[in-house]
């Protein structure tokens, strides 16, 4: 039984980790209704610029490598960068295709896609590179002596950044100005324009804010794996959270997170010896689907529906 | 007048006469490479390592034989579409066409496996691709060199072997081989099945699905199995997620060994201090304290003409795989030069003869200024793979360190098997093979 505890509570926190690539997927489709297909190149294009920015601070600034100086600098600087890539992906991608449709949206994302992995590389090059939060990657002493079960120092600390940074938007888009412009926007783009809502600006915004969750989220994942192309990999990881979640809601994504991390590792480790092994790819896909039977709008999710 | 007309003439005939014999003295090597996307940070140290080699030798030997190397690269993105692509528009450039074709992809060699045969050009896939295209009846046109996937693995097991004290030892050991879940991570299983069963060890085969950045599920597991040994075959990032993984669950990694796909600096940096300790094998070893690399230093980038942006990967395991493809390319055009003769463009069966007459001795290995950097090496018409040979090295948080010098592949097991498998290709496509008695 300690087993099964250890395998749960290990995908419940790497849940979490899924959730918070969701989140930015979230973000935007809340506010423009556009599926963003870029978000996991903007992962990687986080991370690899906060690790590029820490290479070359020490020589430009005098600071010493790898001091906390270094590492806020650098931090604000690929934040300042995330943010000029969002105002420019809505100033050159979505403000000329205003009210066309979603499919139009989602396929100039797909070009985002190459563009930002390619500018990404471009500028920093495409070394491997280890990234050090400070934060060991090793069990918590406590926990093993007392119940023989591994959990993560690093994971756990994760998951709190994570949850941290969930109940702020949770809240922003409750209660706040901003955040009701976010959902009118999302509601309809023409209907908010006519009641005077600034759609350029709030979709600045909304890109500013997936930008500063995709560093977040490209730290985290990019200190577990590496600062490497793979981090466009993690998307994959948060599109059955989003199906199972509902692609509007940010307590949605924390659920459907927890529930493909928790399915996810059960099912490798007591139903993968059966049918071959190797089936933490897909297993949480044929999940997605099979609620998508029954609750196709995932389970925060808006429920669509057309007047006939 | 009319003498100067004559003398214009002549210079204008010398002059194509000089063009047509500058033409004629080169050698174009097509380059499938791979710069931009999922594995550019592979593709750009060992490509660069590739063409740095090839510089040198222009530098500094003005070529092989008298005969320039040129080369022309073409991005394919480890995407098989775009390797075939690549090889067709490549195939007939240079004056006697593509001399060599090495995709560094197992998906981009299968797709242009028959093309290489109906256009008589060489396919060399040193360390992947097919194992059994070592059986040069079978495959004439494919050199799987130095070591293949099943060589590599039984060396592993002496190396394992060897820690234990003794290969009878591994009676009773259990080993736990963690694969990516795919036909290249596969490729072992019978091998290591077989050597179980010869050895008596227990044998546990865990799949890791692609890309394999989440690992908690499979390294919980190996901590359940308690296993003595665990065999590490993955790629990109699924290795240092599996290094670090195997720290997070407390798993020793000196008792981790990885193939040479998960042997690189690439695999052990992102894993940080949780890769210190880690075993992977090589055809080929990391480090710059070889003549030739400091050579290519010396020649290629004192004056400016290096192809790595990053100099610090000089010397790594992927830029030195480079390197190695470089020596073993230039030995087969040498080796071809010495039959069909020097001083002119070779044809791809030319070539071809070339890699499959291969004896790349110590001597020779200690002129070339690579003694130790890659093992020695002959092929023949049956023997397409040359050596079989692995050394393992160990990460100590900055860098390789040698730990064994040169392992023998088990090839009492291996050349059945390999053998076999090439038969039944043969019978599948209907392919009689060649009677290497009569080869010459």
């Amino acid at each position: 039984m300690t087993f099964f505890f250890e395998v749960l509570i290990g995908g419940l926190l790497s849940g979490v980790l899924y959730a918070l690539v969701a989140l930015g997927f979230v973000l935007i489709f809340k506010a423009s209704g556009v599926f963003n297909f870029a978000q996991g190149a903007m992962v990687f294009f986080a991370a690899l610029t906060f690790v590029g920015f820490t290479e070359v601070l020490p020589g430009w600034t005098g600071l010493a490598e790898g001091g906390r100086a270094v590492f806020w600098l650098a931090f604000l600087l690929a934040l300042g960068s995330m943010i000029v890539l969002g105002i420019a992906t809505e100033k050159v991608v979505l403000r000329p295709l205003v009210n066309q449709p979603a499919i139009t949206l989602f396929m100039a994302t797909i070009g985002l896609t190459f563009l930002v992995e390619g500018i990404a590389q471009g500028i920093w090059g495409t070394s491997v590179r280890g990234l050090d939060l400070g934060i060991q990657d090793e069990p918590i002493m406590w926990v093993l002596d007392r119940a023989d079960m591994i959990v993560s120092k690093f994971d756990v600390f994760a998951a709190a950044v994570a949850l941290v940074l969930f109940i702020v938007l949770a809240l922003l888009f409750q209660y706040t100005r901003v955040g009701r412009a976010l959902r009118a926007v999302a509601d309809d783009h023409q209907a908010a324009l006519s009641v005077g809502i600034p759609l350029k600006h709030i979709w600045a915004i909304v890109w500013g804010v997936a930008g500063f969750v995709a560093l977040v989220a490209g730290l985290i994942w990019g200190a577990r794996n590496g600062v490497q192309f793979a981090l466009t990999f993690t998307a994959l990881k948060a599109l059955p959270v989003l199906i199972l979640g509902g692609f509007t809601s940010v307590p949605g994504a924390i659920l459907g997170g927890l529930i493909i991390g928790a399915s996810e590792k059960l099912a490798e480790v007591y139903v993968g010896p059966f049918v071959g092994g190797g089936i933490e790819s897909w297993f949480p896909y044929i999940l997605a689907l099979l609620f998508l039977l029954v609750r196709p709008e995932g389970l925060f999710g808006e429920k669509h529906i057309d007047r006939v | 007048m009319q003498f100067k007309k004559s003398l214009m003439l002549g210079a204008a005939v010398a002059g194509l006469l000089t063009t047509g014999f500058a033409a004629a003295q080169e050698q174009y090597i097509g380059l499938p490479s791979y710069r931009v996307g999922a594995y550019a940070a592979g593709g750009t140290g060992l490509y660069g390592g590739w063409i740095d080699y090839m510089t040198l030798v222009n530098e500094r030997d003005g070529g092989v034989g008298g005969v320039k190397l040129t080369w022309e690269e073409c991005e394919t993105e480890y995407n098989n579409a775009r390797g075939v692509e690549c090889y067709e528009r490549m195939k007939n450039r240079g004056p006697t066409g593509n001399s060599v074709f090495q995709p560094l992809s197992t998906g981009i060699t299968y797709s242009v496996l028959d093309r290489v045969a109906n256009d008589k050009i060489p396919l060399v896939t040193m360390g992947y691709g097919r194992t059994d295209a070592a059986d040069g009846r079978v495959f004439p046109w494919v050199f799987p060199l130095i070591t293949t996937y099943w060589s590599q693995n039984t060396a592993k097991i002496k190396f394992i072997g060897m820690k234990e004290g003794g290969m009878d030892k591994l009676k009773g050991k259990k080993i736990v081989n963690i694969y990516h879940d795919s036909a290249y991570g596969k490729e072992t299983i019978p091998v290591l099945d077989a050597q179980a069963k010869q050895y008596g060890f227990d044998i546990i085969h865990i799949p890791v699905a692609h890309p394999g950045n989440e690992q908690q599920s499979q390294w919980l597991r190996v901590r359940q199995e308690r296993p003595d040994w665990v065999i590490l075959r993955g790629w990109g990032v699924m290795n240092p997620t599996a290094i670090r993984t195997a720290a997070r669950t407390g798993f020793p990694r000196e008792k981790i060994v990885g193939v040479w796909w998960s042997g690189s600096e690439e695999d052990v940096i992102p894993a940080g201090d949780g890769a210190k300790g880690y075993i992977a094998a090589g055809f080929n070893v990391a480090g710059r304290d070889f003549p030739v690399i400091k050579e290519i230093e010396k020649h290629v980038y004192a004056k400016n003409k290096g192809n790595m942006e990053d100099k610090s990967r000089i010397g790594s395991v992927l830029y030195n795989r480079g390197v190695v493809h470089g020596i073993i390319t230039l030995e087969a055009m040498r080796t071809a030069q010495a039959k069909f003769g020097a001083g002119k463009s070779l044809t791809g069966e030319q070539m071809r003869w070339g890699f499959e007459n291969l004896n790349i001795t110590d001597e020779r290995l200690a002129e070339l200024g690579a003694s130790g950097f890659l093992p020695p090496l002959a092929t023949s018409c049956m023997n397409h793979e040359g050596s079989g040979k692995v050394k393992f090295q160990q990460w100590d948080g900055t860098k390789w360190n040698v730990i064994t010098d040169w392992i023998d592949s088990d090839q009492s097991l291996v050349r059945p098997m390999i053998e076999e498998s090439a038969a039944k290709y043969a019978a599948e496509k209907g392919i009689t093979p060649r009677d290497c008695s009569k080869e010459m």
